[in-house]
């Protein structure tokens, strides 16, 4: 929690802002969290690994991908090339997110790198887009979800099996919240398009290759065909 | 796995994690990008969020395979319609999972 340093009344404000926008990921970070920590247990990793993993690493399916090759004992270097191209669709996200960060420092961005994950990234694009947004806000939400997927995964490797999910459909916290957030994207037809173009190449894609390539695939099809699209329209 | 050897094993992991989240950031945001570049960049949200969303409702098992019957999109039906008619993200968050829990644990 933050602490409430004297003259704080602005940066609370943004740690408040932060949280209500971020809470559902760190809701729905609680049992992805818990159960990396106990297949990092089953795995042989101890508690203090498994967090070690989770603040050098913070990457929610890399680090699922990595504990499975760890106990099916790949090789260091196969496991570090894996999790490369796990996470490779930051790179879109990262280049989206430069818009609304135009300006801000090196040493901000470098820092905010560390935290742009999926559900950070879902957040943060549409609350950028919806306004009344900054960048200060925008680095409490990853940091929060950070912290949080720390604690749950340090949490899930100490108490190894107690837990079980499924209490109270906290594992549809993420769905539901990817589907609002989607939502509020839809603010065209265009917009709407592009949507219904990235769901199918994505959906085809991902039963063709295994893995993750679906997302970034798709993604860059649908975003470039939808761009051309809303190109034409402008001009007749 | 020995304390050194799983350290480094970290250390190239977190590397091939955090490049390709901090190099746009820095190329990108420190200089005024052409309007179609902006332009195309704007729909990718939407078209992450949709390319994420689609596949973990509409698939399963491993080998994937299209799967109708799941509860996570019969779920999301309502989910969608609750979250179009009232565009609030804690409401849908709530609705969302209170719906998913009654149907997986009553059917």
């Amino acid at each position: 929690m933050p602490d409430s340093a004297p003259s704080q009344s602005a940066s609370s404000g943004v740690i408040g802002d932060g949280l209500s926008a971020g809470w559902p990921i760190c809701l729905g970070y609680l049992p992805i969290g818990l159960a990396l920590g106990v297949l990092g247990r089953n795995a042989g990793l101890d508690p203090w690994q498994i967090g070690l993993m989770s603040v050098l690493v913070f990457a929610g399916s890399a680090q699922f991908i990595a504990v499975g090759m760890l106990s099916a004992g790949a090789a260091p270097a196969t496991i570090i090339a894996t999790v490369g191209m796990v996470n490779l669709r930051h790179l879109l996200m990262s280049s989206a997110l430069s818009v609304p960060l135009r300006g801000a420092g090196r040493s901000f961005l470098a820092l905010f790198a560390y935290g742009v994950t999926d559900e950070s990234f879902a957040v943060n694009a549409t609350r950028f887009r919806q306004g009344g947004w900054d960048r200060r806000r925008a680095l409490v939400v990853n940091q929060v979800a950070n912290l949080t997927w720390i604690v749950a995964t340090v949490a899930g490797g100490v108490l190894g099996g107690f837990l079980s999910s499924g209490v109270g459909g906290i594992d549809y916290a993420l769905p539901a919240m990817f589907i609002c957030l989607l939502v509020y994207q839809l603010r065209s037809r265009l917009h709407l398009l592009t949507a219904l173009l990235a769901g199918g190449l994505a959906v085809a894609w991902a039963l063709w290759v295994p893995g993750n390539s679906h997302v970034m695939v798709a993604a860059v099809v649908a975003t470039t065909l939808g761009f051309f699209l809303g190109r034409r329209r402008r001009e007749r | 796995m020995k304390g050194s050897s799983y350290l480094w094993l970290l250390v190239g992991m977190g590397l091939v994690t955090y490049l390709p989240r901090w190099l746009p950031l820095q190329v990108l945001a420190r200089r005024r990008l052409p309007l179609w570049l902006e332009e195309w960049l704007g729909l990718i949200p939407v078209a992450i969020l949709s390319a994420l969303l689609a596949p973990s409702l509409l698939l399963g098992g491993t080998p994937r395979v299209l799967d109708l019957g799941r509860p996570e999109l019969w779920v999301a039906l309502p989910t969608l319609l609750f979250a179009w008619k009232t565009r609030s993200l804690a409401g849908t968050v709530l609705f969302g999972m209170g719906l998913f829990w009654l149907v997986t644990t009553r059917f």
